[in-house]
């Protein structure tokens, strides 16, 4: 392997340790500081000290958690530039603007009212106590939307141009870089997915002091707030990812192939709603893709068109090139080696446009302008050693759309199950099977919420901007033994800062929950 | 002036006043550093609690400083934090471990004891100050590096930013980066003692302790600070032509050293808390004006030792006018952010951080 491959790898390992640790505790801190704003509207609604109790508490576990993600979100802002700095001035320009917008709109408005939702309780009115837990509920989703905003660009880069005398892309239209569809969905999807997981979190941890019977009536209400917020996450998260999942089949048909372990696609393609993939599958050979697979037919075409006779294209259609048939009219899409051609006819443009605007050539530097903007759009293809290199990896992806698909299946029915039990069934929730699976459907939505990550950013490779710059192109010139190196001690720091969370957690749910929150 | 022209400028006055507001927030990391100090020790938890409410704003500062200087000068984003590496890391790894501290600390269950937060807050406050000082002296002494941007033509070796090998820990070893390393750390430890005497109300012992730590750090920095200042002046005269020719930076910059000092006075020898409002604004006011006249007049804010020609000016490291326009407008927004801080800072400072909030 070759020092820039290993430097690539590594700094992929690191971006994607710093993030996955990152996203253990964000969606919790999403979900949790709604679910502990809303017990603290009850409370202060009712004047009930059993709501400021039960609200106290989850603040608490709130807290603990929320330290956890500002820790491990520092990291990933700077990594941008720390190990991805050609990427850092080749956007720039356009990707700085959210993080920017972040720091100013959220991070003050988090860190200036978090500080009176732990502190302020004897200090401030009950209403400013209430607002600025509101503030920072709003503060959270605020931030998580624009770094949001920013992801998604990197997945559908609009709203930009290229300047070729700066060699990097320039904003050109800020409304449309914010808020295009593919980030609303995704923002949508994400902070919503972390309202199900705030939800299952404060019913599993109810389910657990019912089980032990320890403080039973107030596990009991905060059950129910926590289902009612877990459910309607879901429902958005499955309404927000249907709706991702066109997006992906329109700005990135290699990523949805890939989710499906799909080679070859046809019209009304079926969707595999179980399958064991063939490791040895190859683009472009004979092999079969799937040992084995059930399938919901016309389903991947109805998921990725909303349309059961429409066609979705395979890994193989995408790196030949394809043609299909859409209203009547017939549509041809260019295999990535012509892409690459064009690619690097691109960067040889880039090259022409530099030699003549040092020779003050302006009829050159036209020339070269206007054959740079022709195929400006395959720029990154440019980089890219072979055709296959545009495949992300298959098996990953594939498992973790199952996995994420399913997990979140179980959970809708589980909060659905679980609420209708607090309301209609109570004494059910004292069964310990129910509890067991109460408990454990913590792990499960966190699995979810993981899965769902990898397949958004496992499945986009190898782009760091889609189709314009991959990641060999995307690092910083650093030796690859450096970035190992801080690798392994990120990897050493953040398990023990999750350790020490988890421990401080089960200690205090297990003390606090030994006598009435108020 | 052009309309590009403005709009750097402006952007670099913005990112020098966040960079001066950091300095100042930096209160919190100097006040760490008096945790292990034998005549505090009996006031861990009372110092713990003063600083506890104020460290995510100046953790939040310099997230916001990261992502002005990526949004406005992405050209330093890409050469500064690619190139020195691991100086940037270092400051990365003691900020994250401060996060966790303050509300791990006490708590049951924290598996590695009271003591162990402690320690990560102390190297907080050391290397936290001490190696963003360094940072900031590449900056005004300049580094290793090169910027060729024709090296995206080439996809075996696309990185257009170079730096020298050791990737910032040649910084670390530059006598003129330290040196300013060490003035930030005993500003720091001086402001976090002037904001301890404001904040903490304590008894006589503590009163007394403080006002000592407020003079012996206040005389440190005093003489850090000038061995400093003459040395930029004379390796880089180009900042005392800038501070001459540019001249409110240059009364700023007095007028902002008369405040620090009179700060350390007030704390130092009477019975009054507000040292920290003198100090703090003064050192606001110098640290604008010296990173004002950084990037003013054409000056390369960020040197390089290896190829002139790749040093980074605020003409050709900034970004696209539209891109500065868009976040102008966003600017407008600051003073309601401060506003809002300033409002809640003095309800939650009201009465001060007494035995009663430790627990």
């Amino acid at each position: 392997m070759t020092e820039l491959a290993n430097v690539v790898d590594w700094s992929r390992a690191q971006f994607a340790l710093t993030a996955m640790y990152h996203w253990l505790f964000v969606p919790l801190t999403i979900g949790l500081a709604f679910i502990v704003a809303i017990m603290e509207s009850i409370y202060v609604r009712t004047d009930n000290p059993r709501w400021k109790g039960i609200t106290k508490f989850w603040m608490t576990l709130f807290g603990i958690n929320f330290a956890i993600g500002i820790a491990t979100g520092l990291i990933l802002e700077f990594e941008f530039g720390t190990n991805w700095s050609n990427y850092s001035w080749f956007v720039g320009d356009i990707f700085g603007a959210p993080l920017a917008i972040e720091g100013i709109f959220a991070f003050f408005l988090e860190a200036t009212f978090v500080a009176v939702m732990f502190f302020g309780w004897n200090k401030v009115s009950r209403k400013f106590h209430l607002v600025s837990t509101w503030l920072v509920a709003v503060g959270v989703s605020l931030s998580a939307l624009w770094i949001l905003v920013a992801n998604a660009w990197m997945q559908n880069p609009v709203g930009m141009e290229f300047d070729p005398a700066q060699m990097r892309n320039v904003m050109s239209n800020f409304t449309e870089v914010a808020f295009n569809s593919v980030s609303m969905n995704k923002f949508f999807h994400a902070t919503t997915s972390g309202w199900c997981l705030a939800g299952v979190f404060v019913a599993g941890v109810s389910y657990w002091m019912i089980w032990r019977k320890r403080n039973t009536d107030d596990a009991r209400l905060s059950m129910k707030v926590g289902c009612w917020v877990g459910l309607a996450g879901i429902f958005f998260t499955i309404w927000t990812g249907d709706g991702s999942a066109v997006e992906v089949a329109r700005v990135q048909p290699m990523k949805l192939a890939a989710m499906e372990g799909l080679y070859d696609g046809g019209y009304g393609q079926s969707l595999v709603g179980f399958g064991i993939l063939n490791p040895d599958k190859q683009p472009g050979d004979s092999l079969p893709a799937m040992f084995a697979e059930m399938s919901i037919p016309k389903g991947l075409s109805i998921l990725a068109n909303h349309d059961m006779n429409s066609f979705v294209p395979g890994i193989n259609d995408l790196l030949k090139g394809y043609e299909y048939e859409k209203d009547g009219s017939i549509i041809k899409i260019e295999g990535v080696d012509t892409k690459i051609e064009r690619g690097k006819a691109a960067i040889e443009a880039l090259r022409q446009f530099g030699i003549a605007r040092e020779n003050g050539d302006s009829v050159a530097m036209k020339t070269a302008y206007t054959k740079l903007t022709k195929d400006y759009d395959c720029f990154g293809y440019g980089y890219l050693s072979s055709p296959e290199k545009a495949v992300p990896p298959v098996g990953l992806t594939f498992y973790a759309f199952r996995i994420m698909v399913m997990a979140g299946g179980f959970i809708l029915v589980w909060l659905f199950a679980s609420l209708l039990m607090s309301y209609k069934y109570p004494k059910w929730l004292g069964n310990r099977w129910i509890c067991l699976v109460g408990i454990l459907s913590i792990p499960v939505v966190w699995i979810c919420s993981q899965a769902g990550w990898i397949v958004a950013e496992v499945g986009r490779q190898p782009w760091v901007i889609q189709n314009l710059m991959p990641t060999n192109a995307a690092i910083s010139a650093i030796p690859a033994s450096n970035v190992q190196t801080t690798f392994w001690i990120f990897a050493a720091l953040f398990t023990a800062l999750l350790i020490a969370e988890v421990s401080i957690m089960l200690n205090y749910i297990s003390k606090a929950s030994q006598k009435p929150f108020a | 002036m052009n309309g590009l022209e403005f709009l750097q400028i402006y952007w670099w006055l913005i990112i020098s006043l966040i960079g001066a507001i950091l300095v100042f927030m930096l209160f919190v990391q100097g006040g760490q550093t008096f945790l292990f100090c034998k005549n505090l020790s009996s006031y861990t938890d009372l110092i713990t609690a003063s600083l506890g409410r104020k460290w995510e704003l100046t953790y939040t500062t310099l997230v916001l400083f990261g992502g002005a200087f990526f949004a406005s000068f992405p050209l330093f984003y890409s050469t500064s934090f690619g190139g020195a590496y691991w100086l940037w890391m270092a400051i990365l790894l003691s900020f994250v471990i401060q996060a966790v501290s303050y509300e791990y600390r006490r708590k049951k269950g924290n598996i590695y004891g009271a003591g162990f937060y402690e320690t990560l807050l102390l190297l907080n406050g050391l290397l936290g100050c001490t190696l963003l000082g360094v940072a900031v002296g590449t900056m005004f002494f300049g580094a290793d590096f090169t910027v060729s941007k024709t090296n995206l033509l080439n996809p075996g070796q696309p990185v257009i930013s170079q730096w020298g090998p050791l990737h910032g820990l040649e910084a670390i070893a530059d006598w003129r980066c330290l040196l300013l390393g060490l003035v930030i750390l005993f500003l720091a430890r001086t402001l976090g003692a002037l904001y301890l005497q404001n904040n903490v109300h304590a008894d006589a012992v503590f009163s007394k302790n403080i006002s000592k730590k407020i003079l012996i750090n206040g005389l440190i920095f005093t003489v850090l600070f000038v061995a400093f200042i003459v040395l930029l002046l004379t390796q880089r005269p180009e900042y005392l032509k800038n501070l001459i020719s540019l001249r409110w930076f240059g009364i700023m910059f007095v007028i902002g050293v008369v405040l620090a000092l009179i700060g350390v006075y007030t704390g130092a020898f009477s019975k009054s808390r507000n040292g920290i409002w003198w100090s703090g604004s003064g050192t606001i006011l110098v640290i604008l004006s010296l990173l004002a006249v950084a990037g003013l007049n054409g000056n390369s804010y960020l040197p390089s030792m290896t190829d002139p020609a790749s040093s980074l000016t605020i003409s050709n490291s900034s970004s696209s006018e539209y891109t500065l326009r868009t976040m102008a407008w966003v600017s407008i927004a600051v003073p309601f952010v401060v506003g809002y801080i300033a409002l809640v800072w003095s309800k939650m400072n009201k009465g001060g951080t007494t035995e009663k909030d430790v627990h």
